[in-house]
């Protein structure tokens, strides 16, 4: 049996607060400085060569990169053989984003009640967490500061199985078309398909995790993955929807067995600020 | 083409003047107001009271800044989507707001609005908060300071850059734009 304090976890929570908000991820910024070998309208360009400035002077200055500095997503993969001691996860979590949101200088952007009084927290807690228990002693924590817009854009259909690949690429690409301009692109889109009504939806979050330019395992999938893409990219919003070839940077498809009388599928989209961190404690 | 460069307060022909499509850099006095401080500012117009910031010629900024850090004027502070703000703006516009600055899609209701009022949609780019927060030398809360991030603020600004996305004719340039670049 391994002890782990809740006050580590805690630590590296508050400073994968801050890490998360000023340096964008390798694979993203790369896909960003790629885009603008492809990107064909002008003002697509200069909106692009913007976003990169932005994220280098975020990284320079040591400021968030967007404003918006999200709800605190966790994934967390806890081993079996760790004993967590000194408080729950939730408090330690919890203590971790109160930190880091406060000495990183991030937004506080969450309200109590979300329906009358929608009073800040304050602290920008409480935080989403998902915990699995998994073989082993390390805890992996898997954080993402997950901004309001374009979580707003996403969506859970129960499509029909009848529906088929045909229905799955329509119900995608038409949702994203109707987002537009407003989850600020260039987007990054996860995709579920299969489970629950919820699962399904977690499984398009966690898509949003996957590195930039990797394909999903399955190589029939992996071919659905280009081809919403590329159908995404023909609409032509572009950057910021100004007009232009990179509306999305990538699509990613996570899957899950189906009941037989369903076909779950949820797009859970993300801004070009694609952020999030991981690591093994 | 070169950037127009323009500041409050505006008149009706500074509007007029302006094109979807056109990129602008704003100097001047900008105010900020998202959706909980247009709430309240519609309540108080429904009720025919003052409000806490005269609107007239001025820019309405959809925006919910990060803290300033120590020496920052403030902090990342890029725009939050328009459309949440799509209920109040026609009133805005009434009461003599002449461009509001976010991102994102507007309503046909507040397209209306922007051609019977002669009022001007811009959207600076969404997440450049950092790039965005440089253009900006001053804050200063002037309403609502317990909204937070929500807060009604009087910045400062220095060729803070956006673009036209509805100008006071009907044009759209979200609708244009991707017409050119569909396949």
């Amino acid at each position: 049996m391994r002890e782990l304090a809740a006050s580590v976890i805690s630590d590296h929570v508050a400073e994968m607060c801050q890490k998360a908000n000023i340096y964008l991820g390798e694979d993203v910024f790369s896909a960003l400085k790629k885009s603008m070998d492809t990107e064909e309208s002008p003002t697509g360009k200069e909106v692009l060569k913007q976003l990169i400035e932005n994220v280098e002077i975020a990284r320079n200055e040591q400021i968030p990169i967007c404003q918006d500095t999200g709800f605190a997503v966790f994934f967390v993969e806890w081993g079996q053989e760790v004993h967590l001691t000194g408080g729950t996860l939730e408090e330690a979590i919890h203590a971790g984003v109160r930190k880091g949101y406060e000495e990183g200088y991030l937004r506080k952007s969450i309200v109590d009640d979300p329906l009358y009084q929608r009073k800040n927290t304050g602290d920008n807690t409480p935080a989403v967490i998902y915990t699995d228990l998994v073989p082993g002693d390390k805890v992996k924590i898997s954080f993402a500061p997950k901004g309001g817009g374009s979580e707003n854009m996403s969506t859970v259909k129960m499509l029909k199985p009848s529906d088929g690949e045909a229905g799955v690429i329509d119900f995608v690409v038409n949702h994203v078309k109707a987002a537009g301009p407003n989850p600020c692109p260039p987007i990054v889109v996860g995709v579920g398909i299969g489970g629950t009504f919820d699962k399904v939806a977690v499984m398009a979050k966690k898509a949003l995790f996957r590195q930039i330019g990797s394909k999903h395992g399955d190589p029939v999938f992996a071919e659905l993955e280009a081809k919403i893409l590329s159908k995404i990219n023909d609409l032509g919003v572009g950057p910021q929807g100004f007009g232009g070839r990179t509306f999305a940077l990538a699509v990613h498809i996570e899957t899950f067995p189906s009941h037989i009388a369903s076909m779950a599928a949820a797009v859970n989209i993300n801004c070009h600020a694609c952020r999030h961190l991981e690591r093994e404690i | 083409m070169e950037p127009k460069k323009i500041s409050a307060p505006l008149s009706d022909a500074d509007v007029l003047a302006l094109k979807a499509g056109d990129n602008v850099l704003i100097s001047g006095i900008i105010y900020t107001a998202r959706d909980a401080a247009h709430k309240k500012l519609i309540e108080l117009m429904e009720k025919n009271e003052d409000l806490p910031i005269d609107l007239k010629g001025q820019f309405i900024y959809y925006v919910g800044p990060a803290p300033a850090k120590p020496g920052q004027a403030i902090g990342s502070a890029g725009p939050t989507t328009s459309g949440r703000m799509d209920a109040y703006t026609p009133m805005m516009l009434e009461k003599g707001m002449k461009a509001c600055i976010g991102k994102g899609l507007r309503n046909q209701a507040v397209k209306e609005a922007l051609k019977k009022y002669k009022g001007v949609y811009l959207a600076a780019v969404g997440g450049a908060g950092a790039l965005l927060s440089k253009r900006i030398i001053k804050s200063e809360v002037v309403a609502y300071p317990e909204l937070g991030p929500e807060a009604i603020r009087k910045l400062e600004v220095k060729d803070f850059p956006a673009t036209v996305i509805n100008d006071a004719y009907g044009n759209d340039l979200y609708a244009d734009g991707a017409k050119k670049y569909a396949r």
